[in-house]
């Protein structure tokens, strides 16, 4: 009973201080410090901004990767709040879930940075002269690029409850409240953290693009490392954006190490499929955490207080699960009322959008011809995609094949994988963009790229995963049938990865439509370098401030994403699982 | 014991469950019966066991109890006032255990004390007692994934009493277990029960193991299939501790064997058994590869047997329960290779042929027995061969099969059929277009 008591009391007597303790102690001042010294100048008014101008000085970079970093972990929060609080009610009302779930999936296909625009002025509006109001419209456009599919993780995860577990939790009368936290958070909390991983990547890349924001004759730089960047680039100083690469780096690892390390090694208690095995990566951090007593002392507190709550809420059963034809009758009127009410909500959306992009007369020539011009600027950029994930595919997939048959390569690689997919690669655009300007290359085919720059990773260390997630014994048997060559890849490895495959262009190919914003029209100094593409007709929207192009624009893109994942993504994904997945 | 009911003969009972059914709504809104005409009453002191195979309706009726699902009609009486939402006083321990893998051993069982908002120190004393009772001691802060199967169900069955329920149910909870642990749990249960030290009072254990419910129960219900409802009753009134090679308990295991086979006898051919309802097509095929035909038809014509075996020996001979025996046996019976009497299985002159066949003889007589005998199989083949293209889509059979079962039902009763069709080659399959054809790719 030892070890159980020590969780419920804090034995401080025998051992005050452990080296884990000091170490704990080291890290939690010096996030505490970090939080002091970005959250200052939050309040100050926008007029100070121009008053104290961003240095490239290198010695200032410590403390604008602290406001990014602090921006960073203030979407994350946001996006945390919004997927439990969406998801379940999503899960918990069928009748919500018609909406919410369609809903959620338009948004995922939002390019995000248009988006930036458009919200930019309204938290403006919010905090009118205020750094803040600036603050907030970039921390919406990170919470933007997380919240989604963390939502639908959720989601999920909330649906596949275990029947067993959730009648235990029934017979047990746990309380609505107390099975949230006791049961369905627990559960959906692995696939939670992965995707906040994945999230976090996607985060990175708009926080360096939000900072520095100019929409029509609004212009604000937020102190940060993306200002800095844009700074850099506007004073042609390259070896400033050297220093800027490495302190994201740094950031990058920080974060890795401090966060999701051990919220990964920490969550592997929360699996339900029980085999042991496959341990993974133990994280210093959460040893530091686990063995020092001040944070045991501090969790314990969080968990009583999560106890407490249990108390203070109103009890009883949850007797949802039974239902009367009395009540089945009720819902099934509120259900016409429900689809009445989002009909109209639906009318009233049309309208809008129809005024909004048609606003003085409606399908003229002029404007069938832009409709036509920012289709045919869709498909130039859709076919940038398909064919840098085709050439990005021909490139990684042997490449991940052959690290991932080898435990000694993939241990090397695929952190390196993962912490190249996490990295912002907009922060080297400007490099490609000296290289072109230098080189006087071809923007339309060298610009291309860009797009795929940071989303490649996907597709490499989703495809080592799979191929040591391969059956030992299969290979052997290929081995055994002296399978060789060709053959070996057409039969044996190209299946044996292909769900992993997918999953990562598709990961991939999303990214690459919502990096066309900024990889299609980049600048170093005063020259401004431009490819035929959606995502430049976007940014060129965007900087003159024209809403009606830039609605039109985003409208567009969405739509093409929308089609593409339908009919091309999403019967692939299921094809591949169903044909390949090995389990 | 028996001055324990006697002293409550005039109490009413603890619970009494009084012609309850439960049905389902198919998807074209019809209903589809999977219990009915359940009538139950649990006395203090009395385990009652819930005898049948799968899809009998007897976890479906627990859960009922459990007041984790509504009956469609009939009635649930609990001490008194009527079921309707999980009740105090009832608690649950699971076939699959159901612990909670982030709660350690402590906090799972503590979990429904938590739940009922006791004061900590009470939580921690009972908790404490109940770990102890169960024989858990020193793996309190232990994760379920680091305890063996049977000391998880160990913690389940901790988690179930730490409430102090008047009723305990069991759903088939030693069946995810090895043999020697199940046996070791069942022992323990019984001494702890017969010793009164746990707070239950009546006990209702849901099994598919024969023996499992001689060895524990006072009375049997022996549930059928189809809609799920009780066959018949059996009283148990041997003294425990109970020896399963007692001729008295052999007997009862026999009876149970012939009861639960006994619908399944006297029906002339073409029609179905206890377990294939509905007539024609409509009946529902059990997940039996031809392998399993094969090797227990096999078993049954080689010495010992020599073409005729008690089903209860041969269960134990070939380590099989009734829930893996039966639907084999009563493929054999249908394809009329076997007759089933009397807790017997005896091989039919088709079935000492194909045992006596070679490969290619054995799908040919195979393939004859089953156009003969198994509609479906008939159905597809005559579709097939009356459309020039011969082919079909698997969609169409589901629709006409779903007039009669459920979704879940109809796929597998398909998987069932496309197993034996592509053995005997009366008709080929194509997953990947689910469809039907003729064609065997050669």
């Amino acid at each position: 009973m030892q070890h159980a008591r020590r969780t419920h009391s804090f034995g401080f007597i025998r051992e005050f201080v452990t080296r884990w303790d000091a170490l704990a102690l080291i890290v939690v001042l010096g996030l505490v410090a970090l939080l002091a010294e970005a959250s200052r100048g939050l309040l100050a008014p926008l007029s100070q901004l121009d008053a104290t101008p961003l240095s490239l000085g290198p010695t200032h970079l410590p403390q604008y990767a602290a406001r990014t970093t602090l921006r960073m972990f203030a979407a994350m929060c946001l996006s945390l709040l919004f997927a439990l609080s969406y998801a379940t009610w999503a899960a918990k009302s069928p009748r919500a879930a018609k909406i919410l779930i369609p809903l959620l999936d338009i948004l995922q296909s939002v390019p995000i940075l248009g988006f930036i625009s458009i919200s930019v002025v309204f938290f403006m509006s919010l905090v009118p002269g205020r750094v803040l109001g600036a603050e907030f419209a970039a921390i919406f456009a990170i919470f933007t690029s997380q919240a989604w599919n963390m939502a639908f993780s959720f989601y999920q995860s909330l649906r596949t409850v275990p029947t067993e577990l959730a009648e235990a939790a029934s017979s047990f009368h746990l309380s609505p409240w107390m099975r949230f936290w006791q049961l369905e958070v627990p559960f959906g909390l692995p696939a939670l953290i992965w995707n906040m991983m994945m999230s976090m990547s996607g985060g990175w890349f708009f926080v360096v693009a939000a900072e520095s924001i100019s929409v029509g004759h609004t212009s604000v730089a937020l102190p940060g490392i993306g200002s800095y960047i844009a700074l850099a680039i506007q004073q042609r100083n390259l070896h400033a954006i050297g220093w800027a690469i490495a302190t994201m780096a740094l950031v990058i690892l920080a974060y890795d190490q401090l966060l999701f390390r051990p919220l990964i090694a920490w969550v592997d208690r929360f699996r339900v499929e029980q085999e042991p095995g496959a341990e993974p990566a133990p994280s210093w951090v959460l040893t530091m955490m686990r063995r020092s007593r001040l944070i045991n002392a501090l969790t314990a507190m969080f968990y009583t207080t999560l106890r407490w709550t249990s108390w203070a809420l109103p009890g009883g059963a949850d007797k949802r699960l039974l239902g009367t034809a009395q009540r089945a009758q009720r819902s099934r009127r509120r259900d016409a009322w429900w689809l009445t009410l989002l009909l109209v909500m639906v009318a009233l959306a049309l309208r809008k959008l129809a005024q909004t992009l048609f606003t003085q007369t409606l399908f003229t020539q002029t404007h069938w011809a832009q409709l036509r011009e920012v289709v045919t600027l869709g498909l130039f950029t859709m076919a940038r995609v398909v064919v840098l994930i085709a050439l990005a595919s021909l490139l990684w997939v042997p490449i991940g094949v052959w690290v991932g048959l080898r435990p000694r390569a993939t241990q090397l690689v695929q952190p390196v994988a993962q912490f190249l997919a996490a990295f912002p690669a907009n922060l080297l655009f400007p490099l490609a963009v000296y290289a072109i300007v230098a080189g006087q290359l071809n923007p339309d085919i060298w610009l291309s790229p860009l797009m795929i720059l940071g989303t490649q990773w996907y597709i490499l260390f989703n495809v080592i995963a799979g191929a040591a997630a391969m059956p030992a014994e299969l290979r052997r048997a290929a081995q055994n049938l002296h399978v060789g060559g060709w053959l070996w890849w057409r039969r044996v490895a190209l299946p044996g990865v292909m769900p992993y495959y997918v999953t990562g262009a598709i990961t991939a190919s999303g990214g690459s439509w919502n990096a066309a914003i900024v990889a299609e029209l980049a600048s170093w100094g005063d020259t401004e370098v431009r490819a035929r593409g959606l995502g430049a007709y976007i940014a060129d929207a965007t900087a003159a401030g024209d809403y009606q192009r830039i609605v039109l624009g985003i409208a567009t893109m969405c739509l093409f994403v929308l089609t593409i994942n339908r009919l091309f993504w999403r019967p692939l994904y299921y094809y591949a699982e169903r044909r390949y997945r090995l389990s | 014991m028996n001055t324990i009911i006697d002293a409550n003969a005039d109490a009413a009972p603890l619970l009494r469950v009084s012609a309850i059914a439960k049905s389902f709504e198919k998807p074209d809104g019809q209903e589809l019966l999977v219990l009915e005409g359940v009538n139950l009453e649990l006395a203090e002191g009395q385990i009652v066991g819930l005898l049948g195979r799968s899809g009998s309706g007897k976890s479906t009726l627990l859960r009922l109890i459990a007041g984790l699902a509504e009956p469609s009609r009939g009635e649930l009486n609990y001490l008194g006032s009527p079921v309707d939402g999980p009740a105090a006083g009832i608690s649950m321990v699971f076939q699959s255990f159901a612990l909670f893998p982030w709660l350690t051993v402590y906090e799972n069982v503590a979990l429904g004390l938590e739940a009922q908002r006791l004061a900590r120190a009470e939580i921690r004393s009972r908790t404490l007692a109940a770990i102890d009772l169960i024989g858990l001691d020193g793996f309190e802060s232990a994760y379920p994934r680091e305890l063996s199967g049977g000391m998880r169900q160990r913690v389940g069955f901790a988690r179930a009493l730490v409430v102090h329920p008047n009723i305990l149910l069991m759903d088939e909870p030693f069946s995810a277990l090895d043999v020697l642990t199940a046996e070791t749990l069942r022992t323990d249960f019984l001494d702890l029960w017969s010793e009164g030290r746990m707070p239950i009072k009546g006990v209702i254990l849901v099994t598919h193991n024969i023996e499992e419910a001689v060895l524990m129960c006072d009375r049997v219900l022996v549930f059928g299939s189809n809609p799920g409802r009780v066959l018949s009753e059996i009283e148990v009134s041997l003294v425990q501790p109970r020896d399963r090679l007692d001729p008295q308990f052999r007997e009862l295991v026999e009876r149970i064997y012939v009861e639960m086979t006994a619908r399944a006898t006297g029906t002339p051919a073409g029609t179905r058994t206890e377990y294939f309802p509905g007539h024609g097509i409509g009946s529902i095929l059990p997940q039996v590869s031809s392998n399993e035909l094969s090797g227990l038809l096999e078993a049954v014509a080689a010495a010992p047997y020599n073409g005729m075996a008690d089903l209860p020996k041969i269960a134990t001979d070939l380590q099989m329960e009734i829930d893996e025996l039966f639907p084999v046996a009563e493929t054999l019976q249908m394809l009329r290779f076997a007759e089933l009497e009397g807790g017997d299985l005896k091989l039919t002159e088709h079935g000492l042929a194909f045992f006596d066949a070679a490969q290619d003889e054995r799908k040919r007589i195979f393939a004859r027995q089953l156009l003969a005998y198994v509609p479906l199989a008939t159905h597809i083949r005559r579709v097939l061969d009356e459309r020039t293209s011969h082919v079909a889509r698997k969609s169409r059979f589901i629709d006409e099969l779903e007039d009669f079962m459920t979704e879940d039902a109809a796929e597998q009763t398909v998987r069932a059929i496309v197993g034996w069709g592509r053995y005997a080659e009366v008709f080929a399959y194509e997953d990947e277009s689910a469809r039907f054809t003729l064609e065997n790719p050669a």
